[in-house]
């Protein structure tokens, strides 16, 4: 048993270490939400194993003794019985106070979570689709309402809401550096709030089962200072860039005739699909398909070119396109940004 | 008698169900229909079109993911902007028995492809070939023409008429009770 | 045993014993066992309780140890297809961006591998281990209402065929085995697939209500005389709270899977939120039973713990009176930590709160019970035998499934971990740490009882520590992924999240926990064919099911047991009292009062018959039926009547006449 447990601990340890570093892991926080939580997990963590060790402890004390029971088993000693309901009454007891003491514990740290970001002056909308994220970000003036995909930009280091529902199934939203997971559920409007102490790049993804591409439906939360996330807005805000050279108009021509336009929506052209992720600054996203493939040229022709193989079952038919149409296409869509 | 029983049920099943419940996404170049010839003309007066019967008919319009999926690309593609949920408007209802052009799925998979005339647009750069016969397979079940087992239930959504798989038999549609 | 002992009813009031208000009129009444001498009460008994030979005859068995062998044997080959699952599910997790296994099969493979082990195996086994232990453990010749326990044995089996024909058409469950709406209602899920769980789950429900049931009425109306309820073991107590637990529990899924059905299939809008439906609604039916669940499954395994702790620690359980109530104490708060399941919906914080003081809670009468079984194993070297290991092993891993499990009672706690790896360890900790591993030691125990061999010990040890180290490499880093952040029900995951070494070695460990399975079915193989024949009660332990031979004969006991003391073996090591007056030419059970265990009338156990089969073969087609029309429920009603009708065909017996 205790070679097994020393096996096991340093198992532990060793994957512990050689991964600590994730830019997806709750014990990596970067914001005060996960930063609480990720002390909250240590603390009961920490109080767990000492309650664990303590009763293995209890649990080798009969091994390592000597003696052997009575021969006669109904011949009990009245004296070791009592003390031992005294032991048993206080670990009962010692156990009912641990619990207590996590209960308030974590009902304190709840309250300490709902106080972040209760003064967030920026709301987005998040509503989950099968498989990708739609990201609306919400201003009183009604030409400056964003709509884009699955990246989803912040201020850093001040608190923003996000409203979260769904078309069709339950999604979970879920970036472990940032905050804790809520659901978003069709017919209700869920509200997180989040925070990221510095710039960086936070991935998430969806954390209740949604079907077909339930693991592939990542998303990116982009931290950056404010003049630089103002700026973002300001760009995004323009409709999609004018396509320069012959190969990217005949892909915008193309784009518009052929099945694409059916779903997708570009600013500033006729098309105008809400049922599939806005592409009207594609190439200035990090990441294709919810998180799927980097933002590449390459990707992006393969994307097109199979979606059925890189996300099967996802709702992106395949198309029947030739050789020229996808260059053609690929070059119009990287010209996006 | 129980593995009889047993065995009587698999095969049954297993028959019923091979069509039913693939989910096939990728479109199978084996079973025709890629390239199509453009018709020499577009209007066939209230004719049905000669269409020679193809492969992927069979295998759509009683499989039931093909069938959801024609649901879902109805709503998309705003089928109901003419026909209202099938309940027609500015173009003919789709859940009755009255079929202009004929109710096989390969006439209504050509209406969907090259259009009809009186406002029916052709669609055949538009959508994926295997997604016009989702959708053509789905406009049969508007009309109970696809079997109750494999036809679409309600949408999550208000209900704007009885679900497809609840629909009376086509052969009983429109007369009377 | 001579006629000689038949001192009897020394525990019992005369008047009673002579004013049986079963008794009638002694020109009706056949040959007793009063002053009948064993060779020819062995003959009696055997003809009046034999199964009857042939395929129909075994096919018509009421007998609760024949029924048990079936569930067990059933149950056990549903784990290995189960296992088989994981196996397959851990394949595709070996490495990022596997193409072994799509989502559309990854989807079923996980939904099966949940719905098999929680409704197909684990429901069914500890039930199963109840049919057959409990009536030998409170010393009656049969189950109570035994055709029914028949039915519930076939409706299971046909439900579980339903569901793996099922997979085998490529047509299973792919939405979770908690098939939340909208994914598994009727917009997202086209085909049969989700009707497949949600029809499956009323199968194998009705099964385990029916042996429920019978369970509850065997223990409270059945038990030997003399064994009042502070005399009644713990397993039995364990079983008699399960039972009421199942109760209380399964019909809120029943519910939940046929207002699914009727979502999809007749148009309802229960669950939908646009005709004023609602999506949440399904979970709190859904984990209504859900949380309960996990007790049911993990109730049974303290019974078996409290009864292998005592025979190896060679003295009763420490806190006899604790244990027991301890057991009702889960039983009642399990029903009242459903929404720990539902934390990051967004439910109220206040009222979420509540749920985590209430799920903290549960944790103190487990606690009593660990600290109780500790505590009995305090008085010296315990005997080490297989059982015993697993039983440590039990210790080992489900105090660690316990107290993650305080973890997850904590509302913010449970956001980052919820739906994660994390969650997957914690809930295999509980339910393999929990119940698995004694149920393997119960296996070890019982097996000489149920088979008259042996299995062989030094196998048993290369299985524990094969188990145990498997398991554990399995199942550990699995927390320690899950805080990385992998969501759970994933079939794949990008390379650059750095997942992949650590799932490789999981991935390994499960290998190794499923050939540690693959040892013990060698070992049961083994034992059955080869093992050394063992006696009456090879552990010399206390309970009345060790009173009867190896494996016991179709009636039980040749003579009723009198109970003195909860250890009736370690009470009575000469011989045990005996109570007679029971009728040999039927089959007559003493029915005793609830609280004392007073005899109180004789009555007739059913005789073997073909009906159950055939109306589990009726509810069966109809349930089958019914994921195609609502009218199933119509047109099966006819078929169902006319069996329950055969089954219930008066026998012209003079007591149902009375």
């Amino acid at each position: 048993m205790k070679r097994l447990a020393s096996i096991a601990f340093a198992t532990a340890i060793a994957l512990f270490l050689q991964g600590c570093a994730g830019w997806q892991s709750a014990l990596d926080p970067k914001g005060p939400a996960a930063s609480e939580l990720a002390w909250l997990i240590w603390f009961f963590t920490g109080l767990c194993a000492v309650v664990w060790v303590l009763v293995m402890a209890a649990l080798a004390v009969p091994l390592l003794m000597r003696s052997r029971q009575h021969a006669e088993p109904l011949a009990l000693d009245a004296d070791a019985d009592s003390r031992k309901l005294r032991v048993v009454t206080v670990a009962v007891g010692l156990t009912a106070v641990i619990l207590v003491g996590l209960t308030l514990l974590s009902f304190f740290a709840n309250r300490t979570l709902a106080a972040i970001g209760s003064d967030a002056a920026l709301t987005i909308r998040v509503t989950g689709h099968q498989w990708w994220w739609e990201v609306r970000y919400e201003d009183a003036t009604p030409s400056r309402v964003l709509t884009t995909a699955n990246e989803i930009h912040i201020p850093a280091g001040e608190p923003v809401r996000l409203l979260l529902t769904s078309t069709d199934v339950i999604h979970s939203f879920w970036v472990p550096s940032l905050s804790g997971k809520l659901d978003l559920i069709p017919g209700r409007m869920n509200v997180l709030d989040i925070k990221a102490d510095k710039p960086g790049v936070y991935r998430g993804q969806c954390a209740e089962f949604c079907g077909a591409q339930h693991a592939n439906m990542g998303t990116f939360i982009i931290a950056e200072p404010r003049a630089k996330f103002d700026a973002w807005w300001n760009d995004q805000l323009q409709p999609a860039a004018a396509p320069t050279g012959g190969e990217a108009k005949a892909g915008e021509n193309l784009f518009l005739k052929r099945p694409c336009v059916m779903c997708h929506k570009i600013g500033g052209t006729p098309a105008g699909g809400t049922v599939a992720p806005d592409l009207t600054h594609l190439a200035s996203r990090q990441t294709l398909a919810a998180g799927t493939l980097t933002m590449s040229r390459g990707n992006l022709a393969a994307w097109i070119a199979d979606p059925q193989g890189v996300k099967p079952g996802s709702h992106m038919p395949v198309v029947d396109l030739s050789g020229d149409e996808l260059n053609a296409i690929v070059a119009y869509l990287e010209g996006l940004k | 008698m129980r593995p009889v029983v047993a065995l009587l049920l698999f095969a049954s099943m297993a028959l019923a169900a091979c069509q039913r419940e693939e989910r096939d996404t990728r479109p199978q170049s084996a079973l025709g229909s890629g390239e199509q010839p453009t018709p020499v003309t577009t209007l066939e007066p209230g004719g049905q079109r000669p269409s020679p019967t193809d492969n992927k008919a069979a295998s759509f319009e009683a499989n039931a993911f093909h069938l959801s999926e024609g649901k879902r690309l109805f709503g998309w593609f705003n089928c109901s902007g003419c026909h209202a949920n099938g309940g027609g408007g500015m173009g003919p209802a789709l859940m009755d028995e009255k079929w202009i052009y004929g109710s096989s799925m390969e006439s209504i998979h050509a209406t969907i492809r090259d259009g009809r005339p009186n406002g029916m647009p052709s669609f055949r750069d538009k959508i994926p070939d295997d997604q016009i016969w989702e959708l053509a397979a789905f406009v049969r079940s508007l009309s109970g023409n696809a079997p109750s087992s494999a036809a679409p239930s309600r949408n999550d959504d208000m209900m704007v008429h009885p679900s497809e798989n609840r629909m009376p038999d086509a052969a009983t549609l429109g007369k009377s009770p | 045993m001579s006629s000689a002992d038949l001192t009897s009813e020394r525990d019992l009031p005369p008047e009673r014993e002579t004013s049986v208000r079963g008794d009638i009129a002694p020109a009706r009444d056949g040959p007793r066992d009063t002053g009948m001498d064993d060779a020819s009460l062995h003959r009696w008994l055997a003809r009046t309780w034999r199964t009857p030979p042939g395929i129909i005859g075994a096919l018509s068995s009421v007998d609760h140890k024949v029924i048990a062998r079936r569930y067990l044997i059933t149950a056990f080959l549903f784990l290995c297809l189960g296992g088989l699952n994981a196996v397959a599910m851990r394949i595709q997790l070996s490495g990022p961006q596997r193409g072994l296994i799509g989502p559309d099969l990854y989807n079923q493979l996980f939904t099966m591998h949940g719905v098999t082990m929680m409704f197909l195996f684990a429901v069914p086994i500890v039930q199963a281990t109840g049919i057959y232990l409990v009536p030998l453990m409170v010393g009656t010749r049969n189950i109570a209402f035994p055709r029914l326990n028949a039915f519930g044995y076939w409706v299971y089996v046909s439900g579980g065929l339903f569901a793996w024909v099922s997979f085998a058409l490529a047509m299973a469950p792919d939405v979770g085995w908690f098939a939340y709406v909208p994914l598994s209602g009727p917009e997202f899920s086209p085909g049969k697939r989700a009707d497949v769980w949600a029809q499956m789950i009323t199968y194998t429900e009705v099964s385990s209500l029916a042996v429920a049931v019978a369970t509850i009425v065997t223990v409270l109306k059945q038990r030997a005389p003399g064994m009042s309820l502070d005399k009644i073991p713990l397993y039995v107590w364990a079983l008699l709270v399960t039972s009421f637990v199942v109760v209380f529990a399964m019909p809120a899924v029943m519910i939940t899977s046929t207002f699914l059905i009727l979502d999809r299939l007749v148009g309802t809008h229960i669950f939908n939120p646009a005709e004023g439906g609602d999506a949440l609604l399904f979970q709190h039916l859904f984990w209504f039973f859900g949380h309960p669940e996990v007790y049911i499954i993990f109730l049974p395994a303290t019974g078996m713990v409290s009864s292998i702790i005592p025979a190896f620690a060679r003295r009763p359980a420490f806190g006899h009176l604790g244990l027991v109530l301890s057991l009702i104490a889960v039983g009642f708060l399990s029903f009242g930590l459903w929404v720990h399941h539902m934390f990051a919906t967004g439910l109220p914080k206040l009222g979420a709160s509540f749920f985590t003081a209430s799920s903290m809670l549960i944790a103190i009468p487990n606690g009593v019970q660990i600290f109780c079984w500790l505590a009995t194993l305090w008085d010296g070297r315990p005997v080490i035998r297989t059982p015993l290991l697993f039983v440590f092993g039990f210790f080992f891993t489900f105090v660690i499934g316990g107290l993650t499990g305080v973890m997850l009672a904590s509302v913010p706690l449970d956001l980052q971990v919820h739906d994660t790896y994390f969650v997957v360890a914690h809930f295999h900790y509980v339910l393999i740490g929990g119940s698995v591993f004694p149920l393997l030691g119960a296996a070890y125990f019982w097996f000489p009882k149920i088979t008259g061999r042996m299995m062989s010990e030094r196998l048993g040890r290369w299985h524990f520590w094969l188990a145990m180290i498997g398991f554990n490499a399995a199942f550990f880093p699995m927390h320690i992924v899950g805080l990385w952040g992998m969501p759970r029900r994933v079939y794949t995951y990008p390379a650059e999240l750095d997942w992949g070494n650590i799932n490789l070695f999981i991935s390994a460990g499960a290998v190794l926990f499923f050939l540690s399975f693959v040892l013990f079915a060698f070992n049961l193989v083994h034992g059955a064919l080869r093992g050394t024949p063992a006696g009456d009660n090879p552990w010399d332990a206390g309970t009345l099911e060790w009173a009867t031979s190896s494996p016991p004969p179709s009636y039980n006991f040749t003579r009723i047991p009198v109970v003195t003391n909860v250890e009736p073996l370690w009470a009575e090591r000469g011989a045990l009292p005996v109570a007679s007056g029971l009728r040999v030419d039927a089959r007559e059970l003493i029915i005793s009062t609830v609280a004392e265990a007073h005899p109180d009338i004789r009555e007739k156990s059913a005789t073997p018959s073909i009906w159950p089969l055939l109306a589990a073969i009726a509810v069966g087609a109809t349930f089958l039926y019914s994921i195609f029309t609502p009218w199933a429920i119509i047109w099966g009603a006819a078929p169902i009547a006319v069996t329950l009708v055969g089954w219930f065909w008066p026998k012209g017996d003079p007591e149902d006449e009375e």
